[in-house]
């Protein structure tokens, strides 16, 4: 009998070209989604050795990072100028190597654009069993859907466009196992952040994690995308969830998802994927979903988590020295003092989006809190950003908009918005936001910048009562 | 690439760790279209502090830089690298290192040097006011004082690192296989071609986005 084998090894298996006397391989790259950030000296590099992109219908560029979520067009149509020269410039520069380059492209002003990693599943590029990569972290979130995907970096990105490949050693493999049933109020969120809590946050260095167990099952694809995005958090580069049932509906009859006869033998194919009985991980880790609260961060690295019910820990209570120092660091950055009640902080802003949380889901979460609320007085900016245009409009045919303008957030554009500050949505030094993005790190949302990183239903909670909230206490049980 | 076969010189004796991209570079910076001119905002956070190691005239312009665990996590940026290597870093010497940015720092003919904690200690003393040398020969790093730690690096970068070969042109080298690979996966996978799909972008089906 053929050995077992775990998700991840079949998925390497089928995508090698060639291995390598010392255990590297070239791996083949089956999908490439690209960005502005990350591209331009990946082209520049392609244009002054002459070379050209060899699989242009494998690749997809669409522009996030630097665009302005207010809005693009004037009261006629016609594109406003974004004001920062340098955004401005990368953006043309994405739009005039993909021309010149003929790579497809989703611009700023169709319906479909989005956060590379909101579109990518929306669309059907992303597909169980194909290897996937982008040059961002968080293309870890593709995973959910049962694609090796990962980030890389600009000359990896380069090497992609050029021979469709890159030259990998294979990742150990980690099996993150969550079993039991979530409690009332608890998501998805919530359970990638006490994962990354218990493993920390260079945990998953080396290794693939693949997420099983029955909370992982009974997730949507919406669900997964959030915990699988964050594997980078937790130092792996890829998270991995089999493919099943739900992936299959999620995919069908997308717009870039294999139809006909290509359909059913792709089904065929992906239901062969799911780690075989009796095969091995390399370290296997599981979490009992009872004990995972409503969670999120204290400090400045996404290590540093707490149930709502916590307190902002004493660095004295750290057994590593270097990490009494790091926590010491983090509370003076983030301006908080041993002991305080994470429900005793206030804050100033909130942010719903990002990567991790801007999809349909997370924006019904959110507004089902907020419905019948309004933002609290002390907030000085609450915003919602879609994850995609395609988002927005379903949104916004559910009405989930008009519940969220009457509470008094702001109703954006989609893009990566205050994830990053690198377009106008900052928050501004030594002030503090619940956030829904992935990443509490110093400066991250803006210098001095302090980062609460939490799930949508719990920053809808922080934005109506102006601090950080126990989402338990604004739901009714039954709803 | 210029190929490294010895770094040696000064080192920042900074010893810091879980030293994250945003750290290096941050994303600010990223808005850039070309590869150079990056140091002017490498650790700027770190240098907005007095005192600061980065602009401590004894270590101005130091090849090596000796940090503590897991340096270059967060972001997949090769910003961080760019504007190490804009510094003029040459090695890193770290015990361990994310995986992202070591790629990274390959690419651009830094060397990510993994030695023990110990070893790390060792040479943020020795780095105060002597001179660190990483041998991509010997794969070792030694000081003027006797010590002498070895490192491991995958064979297939060193030799890249050293002779300074371009990683692209030597996989375009390889496109007969890469052919080959394609037409089995034309017949075996054919759904991995996009354009099989649905017309047009709407997606079907209520409340799907
Ligand atoms: S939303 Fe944030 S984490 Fe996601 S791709 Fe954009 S900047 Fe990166």
């Amino acid at each position: 009998m053929a050995k077992p084998l775990t998700l991840y090894e079949k998925i390497w298996a089928d995508h090698v070209v060639e291995r390598r006397d010392d255990g590297t391989c070239l791996i083949y790259i089956d999908r490439h989604l690209v960005h502005e950030v990350t591209s331009p000296q990946a082209f520049e590099g392609l244009r002054v050795a002459g070379r050209k992109v060899r699989r242009p219908d494998l690749t997809l560029a669409v522009p996030d990072h630097n665009l302005p979520t207010t809005a693009r067009v004037d009261a006629l149509g016609a594109m406003l100028p974004i004001a920062d020269p340098e955004s401005a410039n990368q953006l043309s520069t994405l739009r005039a190597n993909v021309v010149e380059f003929g790579v497809p492209y989703i611009d700023a002003l169709d319906a479909r654009q989005g956060i590379v990693h909101v579109v990518g599943p929306e669309q059907g590029f992303t597909l169980p069993g194909t290897t996937l990569v982008c040059g961002d972290s968080h293309t870890s979130a593709h995973g959910a859907l049962g694609a090796l995907a990962f980030g890389i970096g600009t000359s990896e990105v380069e090497h992609v466009l050029a021979t469709q490949t890159l030259l990998l050693s294979p990742s150990k493999t980690m099996e993150v196992r969550v079993d039991g049933t979530l409690g009332f109020g608890v998501g998805p969120k919530d359970v990638v952040l006490a994962i990354i809590g218990k493993i920390g946050a260079a945990g998953g260095t080396g290794y693939v994690i693949e997420y099983t167990g029955e909370v992982i099952r009974a997730m949507s694809i919406e669900g997964r995308l959030t915990v699988s995005n964050m594997s980078i958090e937790g130092g792996a580069r890829a998270g991995l969830i089999a493919p099943d049932e739900k992936t299959f509906d999620y995919l069908e009859r997308r717009p870039m998802a294999p139809s006909g006869e290509d359909w059913e033998r792709a089904v065929a194919y992906w239901r062969t994927l799911p780690t075989d009985a009796g095969a091995v991980y390399d370290r296997v880790v599981t979490l009992d979903a009872g004990d995972i609260a409503p969670s999120l961060t204290w400090g400045t690295s996404p290590e540093d988590v707490v149930p709502i019910t916590g307190v902002v820990p004493d660095p004295e209570s750290f057994a590593d020295p270097s990490k009494r120092v790091a926590a010491q660091k983090s509370l003076d950055y983030m301006g908080l003092t041993p002991g305080t009640a994470m429900r005793d902080v206030a804050i100033e802003h909130v942010f719903i989006g990002s990567c991790t949380n801007s999809r349909i889901e997370d924006l019904r979460a959110a507004a089902a809190v907020v419905e019948g609320r309004h933002v609290a007085d002390g907030i000085r900016q609450a915003l919602i950003v879609p994850g995609s245009g395609l988002v927005k409009r379903q949104a916004e045919a559910e009405g989930l908009d008009r519940i969220f303008i009457q509470a008094g957030f702001q109703w954006r554009e989609p893009g990566c918005s205050m994830c990053l500050a690198m377009n106008p949505d900052k928050v501004p030094s030594g002030e503090r936001c619940a956030s829904t993005s992935n990443r509490n790190f110093v400066g991250r949302q803006g210098p001095g910048a302090r980062t609460h990183l939490v799930s949508p239903a719990m920053a809808a909670a922080a934005a109506v009562t102006g601090r950080l909230t126990d989402v338990r206490e604004l739901m009714t049980p039954d709803k | 690439m210029d190929p490294v076969r010895i770094v040696e010189g000064r080192a920042y004796p900074w010893g810091a760790k879980n030293i994250d991209t945003d750290i290096i570079i941050p994303a600010h910076w990223l808005k850039t279209i070309t590869r150079t001119g990056l140091a002017k905002g490498a650790f700027e956070t770190v240098r907005a502090v007095e005192g600061n190691i980065f602009d401590d005239p004894r270590y101005a312009g130091s090849p090596i830089l000796i940090a503590g665990d897991n340096f270059g996590c967060g972001s997949s940026r090769e910003h961080a690298a760019w504007a190490l290597a804009d510094m003029g870093v040459k090695a890193v010497i770290a015990p361990s290192f994310s995986d992202i940015f070591s790629g990274n720092a390959f690419k651009n003919g830094i060397v990510p040097v993994v030695l023990p904690q110990e070893a790390i200690d060792r040479l943020v003393e020795v780095a105060q006011d002597s001179e660190v040398t990483v041998d991509l020969e010997t794969m070792t790093v030694t000081t003027p004082f006797q010590d002498r730690f070895p490192f491991e690096l995958d064979s297939f970068r060193r030799d890249c690192l050293m002779q300074g070969l371009d990683e692209v042109g030597l996989t375009l080298a390889r496109d007969t296989a890469i052919s080959k690979y394609e037409s089995g996966v034309a017949q075996d996978r054919p759904w991995i071609a996009v354009g099989s799909g649905h017309e047009g972008f709407a997606v079907e089906g209520a409340g799907r986005t």
